[in-house]
């Protein structure tokens, strides 16, 4: 099986935000919860990079550790999936998480916060694949269909990189070795241990 | 003239097409690679993530700009929750496995040596009242909620390792949601607990000179002995300050994790998360030897809380100088205090 990753190629982001709006509108994201954003650093200095963030579906996710209830589940794509049906909302995944990726509906109501939600890597959860019921928990279930995350599919300058890490990881190195420079693969270290060279 | 000008143009035009052919390769050589046609590279002065993060301090994240209505979610990476986890899958069940557990064994070894404090002088028969209706009312509210709060604090800890093994998954979810609503719920009559606790026995409890020879003298727990002691003896004032101080900031800390961003980030809910951890275990652990010496530890104490009176031979052995206070405004079969001095006829 693949081992599934993103990779943001920070030269080629424009911050457009298309990811961040198709992600909320093929999942039916709720209103205030955003599963992926683009992040602009040195915003408007000298060497300013964008890059869009989501859950990085870590190598031994600290989301999962954490995780009082052990609802988080890692498939054999190496997808972080979690049960909304086992979340408790205490938000400890949120405190543990680098990235940022855990979300909830209702902040600050008495720590009724709701069910966790964060990216699926358009892969659903728990439920029967392609079901009314995983639809309404998670969003769509893209990858059983054989598809990949829209984010990266429908990205219009090919700068986020959806798939398996070795092919995502190749074709970023072609790229950095045909334009002769790359800001390497963001996040990267701190999701998997592991960095691409530029 | 015509001819000579074609020929002259001819030469040129020879003499600039080598030289551009042995220019051509020198240009060539000066650049790195071969595929980047424009000499650009626009990365040279790019951020770098490493540089970011080689950069961060302690609980720093990577920082920029969104333009979606979140600004939380305007950190791009924080490693700082790395150590969060260690601290919360670690660090933390071998400090609340230590203080729990090694308390226990305490009480068990001390009970198994020393046995009960056995009230020496038995019952006189003759009662005197202690804690009125309201204290008691206060003490049992705070405590119902105390041990609650602290079993559904440790299911968060403890659960997944000790108990979600035996009941499975879905079951443990279950009881682990209601026991977060319990947790959050009854943070409110606790903190509120404290507070009463605070005002209403704060008088007995400001430490002096009493309390250095009681505890010279061991307390009288370890031998035989009856250092004497005013209303609160200095093991109890311990006990109502670890209450009034470690309930304060557990629910302090506990606040800023129910109302998360309200006022810190998420680095503040971890550095929170981490102190109200830690004072709530040794909480327990300090709440255990509380049960202990009210219940099965000393003969005659669990009277104090539970019907409101003790016997004036129990007064006269652990709080000889507060039974001559009362004794001095009341009557020792009167439940009523008497007035301090007959008003003027």
């Amino acid at each position: 099986m693949a081992r599934m990753k993103f990779l943001c190629d920070a030269d080629r982001c424009i911050e457009c935000n298309a990811c961040v709006t198709a992600c909320k509108n093929e999942h039916e994201v709720p209103w205030g919860i955003n599963r992926r954003r683009v992040v602009t650093i040195n915003d408007g200095l000298p060497g300013e990079r964008s890059v869009t963030m989501a859950c990085m579906h870590c190598t031994d996710a600290p989301c999962a550790a954490v995780c009082p209830v052990n609802c988080f589940y890692t498939t054999a794509d190496a997808v972080v999936l979690h049960s909304k049906d086992l979340c408790i909302g205490c938000g400890y995944c949120f405190y543990a998480c680098p990235f940022g990726a855990p979300q909830y509906p209702r902040v600050g109501n008495f720590g009724s916060r709701g069910k966790m939600d964060k990216c699926t890597f358009c892969a659903g959860g728990p439920e029967a694949d392609g079901t009314k019921e995983e639809f309404e928990k998670y969003g769509t279930n893209r990858l059983a269909a054989g598809k990949l995350p829209l984010c990266a599919e429908m990205c219009s300058t090919k700068s986020l990189l959806a798939g398996d890490g070795e092919i995502i990881a190749q074709i970023y190195k072609e790229r950095v070795t045909k334009r002769g420079y790359g800001s390497g693969a963001w996040g990267w270290q701190t999701a998997y241990r592991e960095t691409i060279a530029s | 003239m015509a001819r000579l000008l074609a020929q002259a143009r001819f030469i040129i035009g020879a003499l600039a097409l080598a030289l551009i052919l042995a220019v051509a390769p020198l240009a060539h050589a000066q650049q790195p690679t071969v595929a980047n046609p424009t000499g650009v590279n626009p990365t040279a002065a790019s951020v770098k993530e490493q540089q970011l993060l080689n950069a961060l301090g302690n609980g720093d994240a990577i920082h920029g700009r969104v333009s979606i209505p979140d600004q939380k979610s305007a950190n791009l990476i924080h490693p700082a929750g790395r150590d969060w986890r260690h601290f919360h899958e670690v660090t933390l069940r071998w400090i609340g496995a230590i203080a729990i557990l090694g308390m226990l064994v305490i009480l068990v070894v001390f009970y198994l040596v020393r046995g009960q404090v056995k009230l020496e002088t038995g019952y006189s028969g003759r009662r005197i009242v202690r804690f009125n209706g309201f204290e008691r009312f206060v003490h049992w509210m705070t405590a119902t909620c105390f041990i609650i709060l602290g079993l559904t604090g440790l299911n968060i800890t403890f659960g997944k390792p000790l108990l979600l093994p035996l009941i499975g998954e879905p079951a443990f979810a279950d009881w682990a949601q209601w026991a977060k609503y319990a947790h959050n719920y009854l943070s409110f009559p606790f903190a509120v607990g404290v507070f009463c606790i605070f005002l209403m026995w704060i008088a007995g409890n400001i430490p002096n000179r009493v309390d250095v020879n009681w505890l010279k003298r061991g307390g009288g727990i370890v031998g035989h002995d009856h250092p004497p002691a005013y209303r609160f003896n200095a093991g109890q004032k311990m006990i109502y300050w670890i209450v009034v101080i470690g309930g304060t900031l557990v629910a302090a800390s506990g606040y800023l994790l129910m109302f998360p961003f309200y006022v810190t980030d998420i680095q503040g809910m971890q550095l929170a998360q981490t102190v109200h951890a830690i004072i709530a275990v040794l909480f327990v652990a300090a709440m255990l030897g509380h049960i202990y010496i009210g219940t099965i530890g000393m003969e005659g104490a669990f009277d104090a809380m539970g019907e409101g009176t003790v016997d004036v031979n129990w007064a006269r052995e652990h709080h000889p100088l507060w039974l001559e206070q009362e004794m001095a405004r009341t009557g020792p079969n009167e439940s009523q205090r008497q007035p301090m001095a007959t008003p003027a006829e």
